[in-house]
């Protein structure tokens, strides 16, 4: 194992988010926060509690989420594009280390940064809203899980894109839409039965389910379930990952 | 003299069906500098790229220092410097972060005072702390190949290192390369310039369509380059070679109105004295003169003519 390689690349991924903070970090916070300012405080006084948790606070794990899965699929994606589109690319694909050790430095450093702005929108949210959270071994669980799979999620669109705009596309057309109809701000048991059914087609439905539940003990479906959907997608982008360095594509002609 | 990097029936084929090696045999000795010659779609970057990891081989072997490129290609790897064709940089980065990167991702650790002396020796001390985006072309090279140095190779590849750089500079990088090899590093390099092989290299490859042409000592292959043509003009033309000349290599040029005379400009006589006396003897009115070198592209097209 070479850590001194993934170290370096970690590290220098990290500053760089760092030499940005305005972009990568006030801007998702500040635009977060107006959720909570706008539905929770402003419009969720006036809207009924939702299984016993005031709707202020039942919103804070969906965001949570929501920030989650956009950030750390477009902080990876990034990440990895920006040295194909500039071409220093060589150097890491030329240099002693391992797929492995590659997908360690650039995705750990993704879900390292999209973590800690989780935890900025917890520490925001708490000031909006009075936030409790029942089981918070299984919520830093969920939170580091879906942290990882969505990191190496944007480290596939990273490779797998050959332009600017098809980064923005899969974050902006595809998660955010998911994640906002996925119980961001509603239980799917509010829903009419049709679109119920159709919301358990979206897996963004399972991660913010059973994020919410590490909360208030208050979820859409099984804990178990979203566990075990968690786990399949992280493992799914794995397996993509590893036919990635097994083939080459894109990077290895 | 022992091989360091030795290339056995390397072959590749692209997705695309270009066959841009054919059978590659070739051995890079220790501490030697090899300059790859071969115009453009040669093979010359496909070679360099297998052996640095950056392109996949359809078949054959490497082995750099009695490693493996593919199974053993930590440890190959780690030997290895590569300073790229086209200029690829971190551009939002300081010198001095890209630098240490390059260090760290070859898994050496920190060591400030080797990074200080590779940038003062590329006269890149004072810039240490510009964003790269701010460097001129000739600086952003040498910061590539500070980036390639980082981790103390042994082995230097260079790809088209002087495209692009003026003259100053390229003496100046000449010079860099002369230290990395008397400190043991062995240097392979790709380039268009004669003159630059001629002032570097020991060694001379010559690639073209996939495949190597020649492999030769400079002085042999620069002795192939050392001939010149002279262009004797005329004052009136004339139909065949006077027979006072026939022992002179001489051909006719230009419709009568010339005579072509190859020599070997290295030589100790070249046989102009000779030549323009014996001209004068023949009554022959000569106008002009004028030589000319046999360059590297006449040397390849011979090369190639002979190769097909």
């Amino acid at each position: 194992m070479n850590l001194t390689a993934v170290n370096a690349i970690y590290r220098f991924e990290m500053a760089r988010w760092g030499r940005t903070l305005l972009q990568s970090i006030v801007a998702p916070v500040l635009s977060t926060s107006l959720y909570f300012i706008v539905f929770g405080a402003a419009i969720g006084s006036r809207v009924p509690e939702i299984d016993g948790v005031s709707y202020g606070a039942f919103i804070v794990p969906g965001l949570m989420m929501m920030l989650l899965l956009t950030e750390s699929a477009s902080n990876a994606s990034f990440g990895i594009y920006l040295p194909r589109f500039t071409g220093t690319i060589y150097e890491i694909l030329s240099a002693p280390i391992s797929p492995f050790e590659i997908v360690l430095g650039y995705v750990g450093a993704a879900a390292t940064k999209s973590i800690i702005l989780g935890f900025i929108i917890l520490v925001t949210a708490s000031l909006f809203v009075p936030v409790r959270i029942a089981h918070p071994v299984w919520m830093l669980a969920f939170l580091v899980l879906t942290a990882l799979s969505f990191s190496l999620l944007g480290f596939i669109i990273g490779v797998w894109a050959d332009g600017f705009e098809k980064l923005q596309v899969i974050p902006m057309l595809i998660i955010m839409p998911l994640s906002f109809l996925g119980g961001t701000f509603y239980s799917i048991n509010m829903l009419p039965p049709f679109w119920q059914n159709l919301a358990l087609v979206n897996p963004m439905v399972y991660l913010i389910s059973g994020f919410r539940w590490s909360f208030f003990e208050i979820s859409d479906v099984s804990v178990g379930i979203s566990l075990t959907m968690t786990l399949v997608f992280l493992l799914l982008c794995l397996t993509i990952v590893w036919w990635i360095f097994r083939t080459g594509y894109r990077l290895k002609p | 003299m022992s091989s360091i990097i030795t290339i056995s029936a390397l072959a590749k084929t692209y997705a695309s069906g270009f066959r841009a090696l054919k059978g590659i045999n070739l051995d890079i000795r220790r501490g030697e500098i090899f300059a790859l010659l071969g115009p453009n779609g040669a093979g010359k970057t496909t070679l360099i790229n297998i052996i640095c990891g950056l392109v996949n081989p359809s078949s054959g072997s490497v082995t750099v220092d009695g490693h493996d490129i593919l199974r053993d290609y930590r440890a190959a790897r780690a030997l290895i410097g590569l300073v790229p064709q086209e200029l690829a940089t971190d551009m939002f980065e300081t010198v001095w972060a890209t630098v240490s990167f390059s260090r760290g991702i070859n898994g050496r650790k920190a060591n400030p005072a080797y990074i200080e002396k590779v940038l003062r020796q590329l006269s890149l001390w004072d810039k240490k702390d510009a964003k790269i985006m701010t460097l001129s072309g000739g600086m952003k090279r040498r910061v590539l190949i500070a980036k390639a140095l980082a981790h103390e190779p042994r082995i230097l590849f260079l790809d088209e290192p002087t495209a692009g750089v003026d003259v100053e500079l390229r003496r100046g990088m000449w010079q860099v390369v002369r230290e990395m090899r008397e400190a043991g590093v062995t240097v392979i390099l790709t380039t268009h310039y004669i003159e630059e092989a001629e002032e570097m290299a020991d060694r001379i490859g010559v690639i073209n369509g996939g495949e190597i042409i020649v492999v030769e000592e400079k002085a042999e292959l620069m002795r192939k380059l050392g001939k010149k043509e002279l262009m004797i003009r005329l004052g009136a033309p004339i139909s065949e070679i006077p027979a006072v000349l026939a022992n002179h290599p001489l051909s006719l040029a230009d419709e009568g109105r010339a005579l072509l005379y190859t020599y070997d400009a290295r030589a100790e006589r070249t046989g102009i004295t000779t030549l323009l006396n014996t001209l004068r003897d023949a009554g022959l009115m000569v106008t002009d003169l004028e030589t000319r070198q046999s360059s590297l592209e006449d040397i390849f097209v011979d090369l190639v003519r002979q190769s097909t």
